[in-house]
């Protein structure tokens, strides 16, 4: 009997080790599927900005880290779910988004471009070379203006549950149709194909499609940021709590800031950049 | 529990449940002769058509829907010399790529329904139906066609389930049906368990009233 209760103690502290092994661990949820930002190499492994960035701030925290993949419709609802602790996938910081998780400080920034097949006619459009819907005023209206009529009837293709999609949606540039795909990579694909008459994304992710595929894909209109576009990307966290694990995302959250503002003084982020999408995207 | 959400989203749902009747039926339609077609093929006295039909069902049998519906969607739009045809003013739409898919599917599975059942057809009806001096064509509509329907009826209804439930794939190639609009509320709400008991249960209640048809076509088509 005595061996008995023993065994079963032993498994019991070991099983309460374990758990706590685990709880020290960082689980990171990317969608290795939006190259620069992250993606796959060809024998599967998770690369990309945030890939590397992620090992860099998880080094300068002190935590062990694990990066695991996550279909991007499913990320957030993942995260709430605690598949992973932190969401690290090109995910840029919303009003949306905050109503049901957390952000950190952002550590880079995206602009948003549309994108067509060279030769298409709304390569003509008149537009200023950027846009900041957090800014307003008469140039944004009538950047807006051109935008909806240029559109008109035309077919936009987007990945779902992105800033993309929340543009088009919000009605700004009038009732244009717009698809919704899994990926980027079916939304470029769907663009060369010929099915979309535009699509928009991160300005980057075009650019990197274009030069891996060789497909005349060319950026059109202004650059969009601020407003449905969002403030910069971040990484996702849920929400700090009173019980042990909301005061452990809490806890994550002063972490990955203070990571962050080291990394970014140490010229990490920038390094970074710089190496994956050509110029300094670090913010 | 957001129950809210549950009430706020049914009538998009039930809405979105219309495109995935119509694919359905589009898709049973067009399969339904296909099925036919093929099935003919297969108990018809040629080897080489024999073989033509068996690859057919094979093919469509066995490979994953979803495969299909991406050869037909992603994989016809990377040919360059579709979209100087006609056909790409089809292939160039979603909704008729899914039908596409649907229908050789449905079609491929309708056809061994079918050749079971006119396998199962007696040669002494057959007989009975030369003898009497009827041409092959009232043999076919009057002794296959009538035994056949009986005897695929209760396949043929397992198989009008399998495809409503198949339609969901159609939310793969950008098609707000059922399955689509429900991923579409959740990429906006982030609240998959309520949306998706929705939607679930649509489909449950449209399984109920298939299956409820089937069994009544079931009783009337009986001998007894």
């Amino acid at each position: 009997m005595n061996i008995f209760k023993k065994t079963i103690l032993t498994i019991f502290a070991s099983l309460l080790l374990t758990t706590n092994v685990i709880a020290d661990k960082v689980k990171i949820g990317t969608e290795g599927a939006y190259p620069p930002w992250n993606s796959k190499d060809s024998a599967g492994n998770l690369i990309g900005f945030e890939v590397d960035l992620a090992n860099e701030l998880c080094k300068i925290m002190g935590h062990e880290c694990t990066i695991v993949e996550q279909d991007w419709d499913g990320m957030i609802p993942a995260l709430l779910m605690r598949k992973f602790d932190a969401i690290m996938a090109g995910m840029s910081i919303t009003a949306e988004r905050q109503k049901v998780i957390t952000f950190s400080q952002g550590y880079a920034d995206e602009v948003a471009q549309l994108a067509v097949m060279k030769g298409s006619s709304l390569e003509s459009m008149d537009t200023p070379s950027g846009i900041n819907l957090s800014l307003g005023g008469s140039d944004v209206k009538k950047a807006l203006k051109t935008l909806t009529s240029s559109l008109a009837g035309k077919t936009v293709c987007v990945q779902t549950a992105t800033i993309h999609q929340n543009f088009l949606d919000s009605g700004d540039v009038g009732s244009v149709k717009v698809r919704t795909y899994k990926t980027q990579d079916e939304v470029n694909l769907d663009l060369t194909a010929g099915r979309c008459d535009a699509a928009l994304a991160a300005a980057v992710a075009f650019t990197d499609y274009a030069e891996k595929s060789g497909e005349a894909v060319v950026l059109v209109g202004p650059t969009f940021s601020g407003g449905a576009f969002g403030n910069g990307v971040g990484v996702g966290i849920r929400q700090g709590g009173d019980d042990a694990i909301g005061t452990r995302d809490a806890k994550l959250l002063k972490d990955f800031n203070k990571a962050i503002d080291k990394a970014r003084k140490q010229g990490i982020i920038s390094k970074l950049a710089i190496k994956h999408f050509g110029f300094d995207a670090s913010m | 529990m957001d129950i809210d959400l549950m009430i706020t989203s049914l009538p998009k749902l039930l809405n979105a449940t219309l495109v995935t009747l119509k694919l359905l039926s589009a898709s049973l339609f067009f399969g339904l002769f296909i099925g036919l077609f093929f099935a003919i093929l297969r108990v018809a006295k040629n080897r080489f058509l024999n073989i033509f039909s068996y690859s057919f069902s094979y093919l469509f049998r066995g490979t994953p829907l979803l495969v299909q519906i991406f050869i037909i969607y992603f994989g016809l739009g990377q040919i360059d010399y579709l979209k100087t045809t006609f056909l790409w003013s089809i292939l160039k739409e979603p909704y008729w790529c899914a039908i596409i898919a649907f229908s050789l599917n449905t079609g491929a599975y309708t056809s061994e329904i079918l050749r079971s059942a006119f396998e199962t057809i007696k040669k002494g009806y057959i007989e009975a139906g030369k003898s009497l001096g009827l041409k092959y064509s009232t043999i076919f509509y009057k002794i296959h066609i009538p035994i056949a329907v009986k005897q695929s009826l209760p396949a043929y209804g397992n198989e009008i389930i399998l495809m409503m439930k198949g339609t969901s794939l159609a939310s793969t190639v950008t098609l707000l049906d059922l399955t689509g609009v429900a991923k579409y509320i959740i990429s906006t709400t982030f609240k998959p368990i309520e949306v998706f008991i929705v939607a679930g249960g649509i489909y449950l209640i449209m399984t109920f009233i298939f299956h409820n048809i089937i069994k009544y076509l079931e009783k009337k088509f009986s001998y007894q």
